[in-house]
């Protein structure tokens, strides 16, 4: 099987270029780049005013399989994630049981490799069971396939936990990804803590509640080595926390997300609970605080937090409906829409951290288009537009709050192992 | 809303001050005195007949009538069916009804529900010797059992027309005319 | 004469206009309390149902005799009674509510945002009773009212709101009605108490009580709950009381006619002292016959028909 990517600005992350190439693909691996390509019977896919990028690496996700299969599973995700354009997600342990060992790694990459429609990279989890007390089989795990280490949901309230846990991670060259979140601060809050929520009544989450644990960490980090990846930065505080620390040298990197780049608590306003989330939207001063580390290379990784939860689950009062909503379907064109379209990020810059900078962060061999690479390739069509649509999104669940947006560049190809499993917004694998 | 024309004067300010003089001697006469009497005006425009009213019989005998204000808006049979609740004003009725014969006072009688839910609403305030009826125009169309015992005029009408009673205290003037509402 | 909305909902969004038709149609309504024949047929056939997930036999009876005041048959559920401890959902709850023939809901309930979500999922009428630390129209209205009765105009009169303005739907429905009638509102409480960004609404805000007060017109004393001490958000009911609570020394900083409010209940000796509470300066017990005037008249604004009125 061959085929011919012809014509289309090839995105390269790491010299940060655009350049017309055509791309041969033969048998699932990338056999030629270059100028004019012969066709040579090949599948000849037309790709002129397109990007043909790397293929894209959400490495924030919840897939939900085992446990809350009623929300996603791995075969839905996955759908969703090509529906998105993204050929790789890397999965949160928080599932039922927790993903705490090299059982449960195994059957995620099992199950992945069996229905998954992209490829499944699984994160486990810090402590047994999340309970933030006894440290997992930190080296069992990494040989059984996960990729990283993670409390997302449920952090490690220890600071003496959490310090093992990096000396133990850094040992094995693990990264450990925190969900900075003080659970005390926190209290019983359901959306950022300012004007927006004294207004609506509903208890505030400070932004010191995830301030005070980036801070804690990036000292941990700093003082054990470790491979620090902060997940979910959604305050100015925590992305000048993040900057001062690369500029000491720490090795930390970190993600946003596209809803905390593009919405504010503003739209809590009412209380719609697709847009209660865990960090909240916040101020319209974070998100520009955002933009500038997006601009400014502080945040090296743009990933979803795609949290699906059913309709069901989602339909009460906004104080009791769970924290999450889903983003695999809707990140590009995010990203396109609010970062490259707006001057924020060139479209190199942001290929690179939805592409090259998280594989990087997880150690996995991607995010480059190169000869005799794995041709996971993703094709974005820039002036393509759409209109968000809940009932058109791939995932099982629809709880977007970003329903009737908008958007305009958006993906139109997704290629995994050569296979093309995305073809005009629709999921073909 | 549609400008209503004014099709005929029926009353002008004499003959309006001639009418509430009659009828102040028929509600002497008919109580022979006043001593037990008190007017209560439906609102809005039975409040002024009625304080004119009560002005004519302190004129003609001498003797100080009390005036009550009734707000029926609460009584009314149509709130249900309404889409704008009508505006509830006070009622103001400070003297005690048990030993006297009330004279309620209106501008236009038509299909008799005013009247009818003024009657309930004055019966929730106490228990009158007796209610009386005075109204300035008596119109026809009654929809209920309901007559009055003072008419100012009688004046037959078709259903299309308004009755509008005009009197200087709301008004600026003082007149009764018939107009037709437009098709 | 309708309100602009079927539903009350809270004050943010409601028009001083409205806010005046309420008031004049609640002064109206307060007569009838009066009477000795305390009932007009005004709401017959109606039936006006309160919804209560929290306790507040206070509110609760305010609302059901306002509605038999005007002749609406008035059924009370309450959650501890209901379907709402099987689990059922709230929308599900206030359906089955509707299918059995209710013209307005009433809910009180411990999640803000509630009564919007139920406005939106139900065709009748609904009547915040309180949703979590968000609004408390009706209380709000009913503080309006007390105020009207003893004050000329609510232009430049000075409130001052005093306690945990955190936790108070009270506070934040009396902010929005009062400043839309140009009242110059103050809130005064501990810095644990005081939401952030207040200053916003239109509000001054205070921690020192003493300037708080000064040459208010109105003072409006919140109840301390008791269990927000274990909480951490004060020290003690001393010192509560030492910093915000109302005594007869400052009293003497208010105005010479002003009025103390309070919505009930007290904590007497905690955030109102007794003689205080029992002066001729407090208004609390008017508060609560207004109560029943100012929910009389939104059930009789709220509950009107379709046809526009005729002519004659």
């Amino acid at each position: 099987m061959k085929m011919l990517i012809k014509g289309g600005d090839v995105v390269n992350p790491e010299k940060m270029n655009v350049e017309q190439l055509d791309i041969k693909v033969e048998s699932g691996v990338i056999t030629a780049i270059g100028n004019n390509l012969p066709v040579e019977g090949a599948q000849v896919v037309e790709a002129d005013g397109k990007l043909v990028c790397p293929g894209l690496i959400d490495m924030h996700v919840h897939l939900r399989e085992p446990g809350y299969e009623h929300k996603e599973t791995i075969a839905t995700g996955t759908k969703a994630a090509a529906q998105g354009g993204f050929t790789a997600v890397a999965c949160m342990p928080n599932t039922n049981p927790v993903a705490d060992n090299a059982s449960i790694i195994r059957h995620i990459l099992e199950r992945s490799e069996a229905e998954g429609v992209v490829k499944v990279y699984p994160i486990a989890a810090i402590t047994k069971g999340s309970k933030g007390d006894e440290l997992t089989e930190m080296a069992d795990l990494k040989s059984a396939g996960a990729v990283a280490l993670s409390d997302d949901g449920i952090p490690v309230a220890s600071a003496a936990v959490m310090r093992r846990a990096m000396q133990y991670a850094n040992m094995l060259n693990l990264p450990v990804i925190p969900h900075c979140e003080d659970k005390d601060l926190v209290g019983g809050g359901v959306m950022h803590e300012g004007f927006q929520s004294t207004v609506l009544g509903l208890p505030g989450i400070p932004a010191a509640a995830e301030e005070v644990m980036v801070a804690r960490d990036i000292i941990l980090a700093e003082t054990t080595g470790c491979k620090l990846h902060i997940a979910h930065v959604s305050t100015a505080g925590s992305v000048e926390l993040v900057r001062q620390a690369k500029r000491r040298g720490v090795n930390v990197t970190c993600e946003v997300t596209p809803h905390h780049f593009t919405l504010t608590d503003e739209e809590v306003t009412g209380y719609n609970t697709n847009t209660k989330v865990n960090p909240p939207l916040r101020s319209s001063a974070d998100v520009l605080a955002i933009k500038e580390g997006l601009a400014d290379g502080t945040i090296d990784v743009i990933a979803t937090d795609h949290a699906p939860h059913s309709e069901e689950e989602k339909a009460v009062e906004y104080q009791y409906a769970p924290f999450g909503l889903v983003g695999l379907e809707t990140a590009v064109g995010l990203v396109f829409t609010e970062l490259v379209s707006k001057g924020i990020l060139t479209a190199p810059e942001a290929i690179a951290k939805l592409s090259l900078n998280p594989a990087r962060v997880l150690g996995i061999k991607a995010g480059k288009l190169m000869v005799g690479e794995t041709a996971d390739i993703t094709i974005i069509d820039p002036g393509a537009k759409e209109v968000i649509n809940p009932a058109h999104l791939a995932g099982k669940s629809k709880n977007t709050p970003f329903n009737g947006r908008e958007l305009k560049g958006l993906p139109v190809m997704t290629l995994v192992n050569g296979k093309i499993v995305m073809r005009d917004r629709r999921v073909t694998g | 809303m549609d400008v209503a024309k004014e099709k005929a004067q029926i009353l002008d300010e004499n003959g309006i001050r001639r009418t509430l003089t009659r009828i102040a001697h028929e509600i002497i006469e008919k109580n022979k005195g006043v001593e037990n009497v008190a007017l209560v005006g439906i609102r809005r425009r039975g409040v002024p007949l009625a304080e004119r009213l009560a002005q004519r019989i302190k004129e003609i005998e001498g003797t100080e009538v009390p005036v009550g204000t009734l707000d029926i808006t609460l009584y009314r049979d149509d709130l249900t069916t309404l889409s704008q609740q009508p505006q509830v004003h006070q009622t103001k009725v400070n003297f005690p009804l048990g030993d006297k014969t009330i004279v309620l006072v209106d501008d236009v009688l038509f299909t008799g529900r005013t009247a009818r839910a003024a009657l309930d609403a004055l019966i929730d305030l106490g228990r009158p010797k007796s209610i009386q009826f005075m109204v300035m125009v008596d119109r026809g169309h009654r929809e209920l059992p309901i007559r009055a015992d003072y008419v100012g005029k009688n004046l037959p009408t078709s259903k299309k027309e308004v009755v509008s009673v005009q009197l200087k205290d709301i008004d600026n003037e003082d007149k009764v005319v018939i107009t037709e509402l437009p098709d | 004469m309708s309100l602009q909305s079927k539903h009350m909902l809270g004050l943010q969004h409601v028009s001083d206009e409205d806010i005046i038709t309420i008031l004049n149609t609640a002064n109206a309504m307060k007569d009838i309390i009066k009477r000795k024949i305390k009932k007009v047929p005004t709401l017959r056939g109606r039936t006006v149902v309160t919804l209560f997930y929290e306790n507040s036999t206070r509110t609760k009876t305010s609302f059901d005799l306002a509605g038999k005041y005007l002749s609406a048959d008035t059924v009370g559920l309450s959650a501890s009674s209901s379907s709402v401890q099987k689990g059922e959902s709230l929308i599900d709850t206030a359906r089955t509510v509707e299918a059995m023939g209710a013209d307005v809901v009433v809910l009180r309930h411990p999640a803000a945002g509630s009564s919007k979500m139920l406005a939106e999922n139900i065709n009748c009428s609904v009547i915040n009773a309180g949703d979590g630390v968000h609004e408390h129209p009706t209380q709000a209205l009913l503080d309006m009212f007390t105020i009207s009765e003893h004050k000329k105009d609510f232009k430049g009169l000075k409130v001052t709101i005093v306690g945990d303005i955190l936790h108070s739907r009270v506070a934040r429905s009396n902010i929005w009605g009062l400043t839309k009638l140009g009242a110059e509102v103050s809130v005064v409480g501990p810095a644990t108490m005081l939401p952030p960004k207040m200053e916003k609404m239109g509000v001054k805000v205070y921690t020192n009580m003493e300037e708080a007060l000064a040459g208010a017109d109105v003072v409006n004393v919140l109840r301390i709950q008791l269990e927000r001490q274990k909480q951490g958000l004060f020290p003690s009911l001393r010192e509560y009381s030492r910093l915000y609570g109302i005594n007869q020394e400052r009293l003497a900083l208010l105005k010479d006619d002003a009025i103390i409010l309070h919505p009930g209940p007290m904590n007497r000796g905690v955030e109102i002292v007794s003689r205080v509470a029992d002066s001729s300066q407090a208004v609390i017990e008017e508060q609560v016959t207004n109560g029943v005037a100012v929910r009389m008249a939104l059930l009789y604004l709220l509950t009107g028909g379709e046809k526009v009125e005729d002519v004659n």
